[in-house]
This record gives structure tokens, sequence and C-alpha cells, in this order.
């Protein structure tokens, strides 16, 4: 193709997401498009299964078969979540296979607040209403990107981070309105997550790097900033009401500008995390190829015994 | 009449399974060799788990005293849980996890198939919904039998040795205790002794077709219907009692 005529596809490219229309995986798309995408969505689609482990180092320790089971189904959800994603990943022309190699490998990133150990009951309720609080920020704006299975795959996603929300919310109700312990723990789970929440939408405007173009192809609709800005609004109200308090001795309350004000965020500790030195980026990372190493020979009997199948079906039918 | 101690009795013979069962299956969460796979094993433990509430409420209502299901869950002693010595087994490897599913799920089905002949009609109503879980579960489990079976030498080699390791935890699985002849005689429990044959028979239909051999040995293990459980069990209720050991009468 000459360049030209790149040119003009890339024009007609662009109008499209301008009309607000669906890019799909047969249609063309620009190479630069393409990378952005595999490097979001499997971004995300990591984080879901590295955001596995945290949670689920409370199962077996639940402290009621109800939150026992909540707990499992929530942390199965996100094990579902990787997966349409995966599956939507693969659309843009990657195996599963590649994406869990550049996982292993470090060369993909996934959300640094699973880098952060849960060490106390608490924390399951205060990652459900902070971790997944400050995801669905961030993911509501994806129901309308521009790239059809990402978008139909956060639809789904969003639905059950907002169950998962509630239900960490409810946790943190339960403990706030527990014996003097409970609350304790409760506290100290708010405490300790809190500013890695903030994190998690991102580094400041003036440090992004990918908003501009993300802005463009509707990956993204507000920054970080405003992100960050909208969560830490709508969430204090939230620990006010159970009597809970945020760690933040420079919140207040901004009477001209209608939002909270707030502290200096520690964006040495954010690049210390995202770089690889956080408290569990090594387990966690071992974890998962740990589980992928460790299982290589049932995949490959799976594989043997499913041509074995395909040989005798083939075999009879001759 | 039977006695409500004797039913309840009776009723962690069969639950106390499904609740050991289902906390090894979540050890597994996030862990699997494959991603389907690890989803599908949660919702067994899913499926497991909330059969146990079933059973622990209605054991919990009979006891007459202010009793929660996670009381009868998470407040006992070792030695009064009812599980037999196969559940308790640790996830060695995929192999035995798929092994130790497989040799209950067989047995789980013939249970829950006679179980919803129970005159107790609350047991009755547990079976019936258990009946299509458990028959998803064992699905799922012959498969994979068959699959690292008749797979590569290396999966071969593992599920022959997990099994040959595991046979010896089958046998207990058919004893009656005093409970379990007593609910027979009312009509409210189910004859395990009479399921051993079908069992024999389905064991050996899967392992063969996926060229695997049925151990031979006559020396099998029992105790943990009576309480007498494996090393591994106190370690296995350590985590699942603590919350409710540390901080204990709190809601949560």
């Amino acid at each position: 193709m000459s360049e030209k005529e790149i040119k003009n596809l890339e024009e007609i490219f662009e109008q499209r997401i301008a009309r607000d229309e669906k890019i799909e995986p047969k249609d063309w798309m620009p190479e630069k498009y393409r990378k952005t995408h595999i490097r979001q969505i499997s971004q995300h689609a990591h984080s879901e299964i590295i955001g596995m482990l945290p949670e689920g180092n409370w199962i077996t320790r639940a402290p009621s078969l109800r939150r026992k089971v909540a707990l499992l189904a929530k942390v199965q959800d996100e094990a579902g979540h990787g997966l349409y994603l995966y599956s939507a990943c693969e659309t843009l022309g990657i195996s599963r296979e590649e994406l869990y190699e550049q996982l292993h490998t470090g060369k993909a990133k996934y959300s640094s607040i699973f880098n952060y150990p849960t060490l106390t009951w608490a924390d399951m309720g205060a990652i459900g209403w902070l971790v997944d609080g400050a995801a669905i920020i961030n993911q509501v704006p994806l129901c309308s990107t521009s790239y059809g299975p990402y978008a139909r795959a956060m639809i789904r996603v969003c639905k059950e981070e907002s169950f998962h929300q509630r239900q960490g919310y409810e946790i943190m109700i339960s403990l706030a309105n527990g014996t003097p312990e409970q609350k304790e723990m409760a506290q100290d789970a708010l405490n300790r997550w809190w500013w890695p929440s903030l994190m998690m939408l991102g580094p400041t405007d003036a440090e992004s790097v990918h908003t501009a173009q993300s802005m463009k192809w509707k990956l993204k609709r507000k920054t970080n900033d405003e992100l960050r800005q909208q969560f830490i609004d709508q969430t204090v109200p939230q620990a006010d009401l159970i009597g809970l308090t945020i760690p933040d001795p420079d919140l207040k309350w901004n009477e001209e500008t209608k939002r909270y004000d707030f502290g200096e965020i520690d964006w040495d500790e954010f690049w210390q995390v995202v770089k690889g030195h956080g408290p569990c980026n090594k387990q966690r990372l071992s974890a998962r190829v740990d589980a992928w190493e460790e299982g290589e020979w049932v995949r490959d009997a799976a594989m043997a015994y499913a041509k074995k199948q395909e040989d005798k079906k083939l075999k009879k039918a001759i | 009449m039977m006695k409500n101690e004797n039913i309840i009795q009776y009723i962690y013979g069969i639950a106390d399974n499904a609740l050991i069962l289902g906390q090894r299956l979540s050890e597994l969460c996030g862990h699997g060799p494959i991603l389907e796979v690890d989803i599908a094993m949660t919702n067994m433990a899913l499926d497991l788990l909330g059969q146990t509430r079933s059973y622990y409420q209605y054991a919990a209502q009979l006891s007459g005293e202010e009793k929660t299901e996670d009381d009868v869950a998470f407040l006992r002693l070792e030695k009064q849980y009812r599980n037999v010595l196969l559940v308790e087994q640790p996830n060695k490897h995929f192999g035995y996890i798929i092994t130790r599913q497989f040799f209950y799920d067989v047995f789980h089905l013939l249970l829950l198939e006679e179980l919803q002949n129970s005159k107790d009609e609350t047991l009755s109503a547990i079976a019936k919904k258990g009946i299509k879980e458990v028959s998803y579960h064992q699905r799922f489990s012959s498969d994979w039998i068959k699959r690292l079976g008749d797979g590569t030498a290396e999966s071969h080699n593992k599920i022959q040795e997990a099994v040959d390791d595991l046979w010896q935890y089958t046998d207990e699985l058919f004893h009656m205790t005093e409970d379990d002849a007593i609910a027979l005689e009312n009509g409210v429990g189910v004859d395990t002794a009479t399921l051993k044959e079908k069992y024999n028979n389905r064991i050996k239909e899967v392992l063969e077709e996926a060229s695997l051999v049925v151990p031979e040995t006559k020396w099998f293990q029992k105790g943990g219907k009576q309480g007498i459980h494996s090393e591994h069990m106190g370690y296995l209720l350590a985590d699942l009692q603590y919350m409710q050991r540390t901080y204990p009468n709190m809601k949560w």
C-alpha cells in the first residue's frame, strides 16, 4: 500500500471513531491502534488475574460461610473478567500464551495495587470498597470505547465490579458497626489502602505519557487527575457515614470548588511499586509463574488427549 | 422416632465431607493450571460450600440451641468433624486434586441419588438439588482422569501415582457408623454399604478407559468418620477456624 493510501485509510478510521462507530476485529486499523489496545487490554486482563491473589489469600480463612462463599464467587468473577479480556485481546492477533509470556517475563504490566499485602479480613472490605471503587471509575468510560470487543467486555465487567464494590463496602459497614477490635481492623485497612487506591488512578496528568492519544481513541474520557478527584469526592462521604477516618490530615471540603482538597501523594512510593519493588511484586508474579509452570504437564496432557481423540475420529471416518 | 442428636450426627457425616473438600478446593482459587479449570474448580467449591450451608443450617435448627451454621462449621474440635480421610488429603499436584475429586464425586452422586428418597424432607430436598451439581462434578473429574490417563507418558504416570496413593482412602466411604445405622433404620439415611459395588464398577470403567490400573491393595485407611483424622486436618482447621477462634462471638 502506498503512503497516500495508508494516510487515506487513517483518515477514514479517525472519522469513524469521531462518529462513535465501533471498530471491529476485521476492520482495518492503524498498527499503533492495534498495539496500544493490546497493551491496555492485556494489562487489564493481567490485573484481573494477578488481582485474584491478594483476595485469594483470605478465602480459606474467611470468618463465616456466607463471607467465604461471597469471596470465592468474587475472585471467580475476576478469573471470568480475565478470560473475556484475554479473548478480546486475542481478536487483535495475539495468543493467550504470548500474553502470559509477556506477563511472566515482566514485559507487560498490571495494576500496581495488587502488590500490596492483604493482612487482615478487613482488607477484603477495603479492596472491594476502594480498589473496585477506583477501578469502576477508571472502567465505566471504557464501556463506550472505540474498540468493539473491549467495549462489550467492559459492559459485563462493570456490572460485576459495581456489585463487588457494594459487597466490599458492606463488609466495612459490618466491621465499623462491630466490636472495638473490628472497628480498629476496618480503620487499619482503610489507612493502608487509601493512598495506594488514589495512586491506582495513575500518575498526575503532567506525568502521564499516553493520555492525549488515548483520549482521541476513547480509551480515556477523563484525565487521571479528574478521575482521582471524582473518586475522592465520592468516597469521603462513604467513610464519614460509617465513622471511619480518611488517613489524610490535609483533606478538607472546599466550599469554593465544591470538591475535596487533599494532601500530597507519595509518588516515590508509586514509582517504586510500578518498577517492581513493592512489598509483594515478586511474590505475586512468582505465584503466577509457578501456577503456569506446574500446570504445563496438565496442558500438554489435554492437548495430547485431544489429538488422540481427533485421530480416532478420523480413522473411523476413513 | 429418631433423636435429633442422631440426625445431626448423620448430617455431619455427609456435610463435613462437603465442607472439607470445598475448603481444599478453595485453596486452589487463582492457582489453576488453566484459567478455565481454575473457574471450574472454584465452581465445584462453591457448590460444595452451598450444600454445606444447607446441611448445617438444618443441623443448627435441629440442635434446639441458639446455634448458627457458622458455629457448626467453625467451632467444633477436630475429633468432632465426621468427614472421611479422603477429602482432607492435600493438593499435592493436579493429579491428586482430580483423583481425590473423582473418587469422592462417584460416591457423592450415588449417595445423593439414594438420599433424595429420605423420609426427611429437608435432606431429600438438599439431595435433589445437589444431584445436578454433583453430576457435573463427576463429569468434570472423569473427563480429566481420561485426559491425564491417556494424555502423555508423564501425565499417565502422575495420575496413576495419585490413584495408587488415594485408593486406600476409598473403602471408608462405605463404612456405616452407629448414627448411619440409626438413620437407615428410620428411613432417613442411606445404606452406603450397598453402594460399594456400583462404585467400584464406575471407578473401574473410567480408569480402564483412561488406560489406568485399579490398585489391588487390600489395605485401607479409616478413622475420619470416628473423628480420628490425618495429620493434615489440624492445619486445614487452623486456617478454616482462624477468624472465629481469634475473634470469638463477633458478627462478620
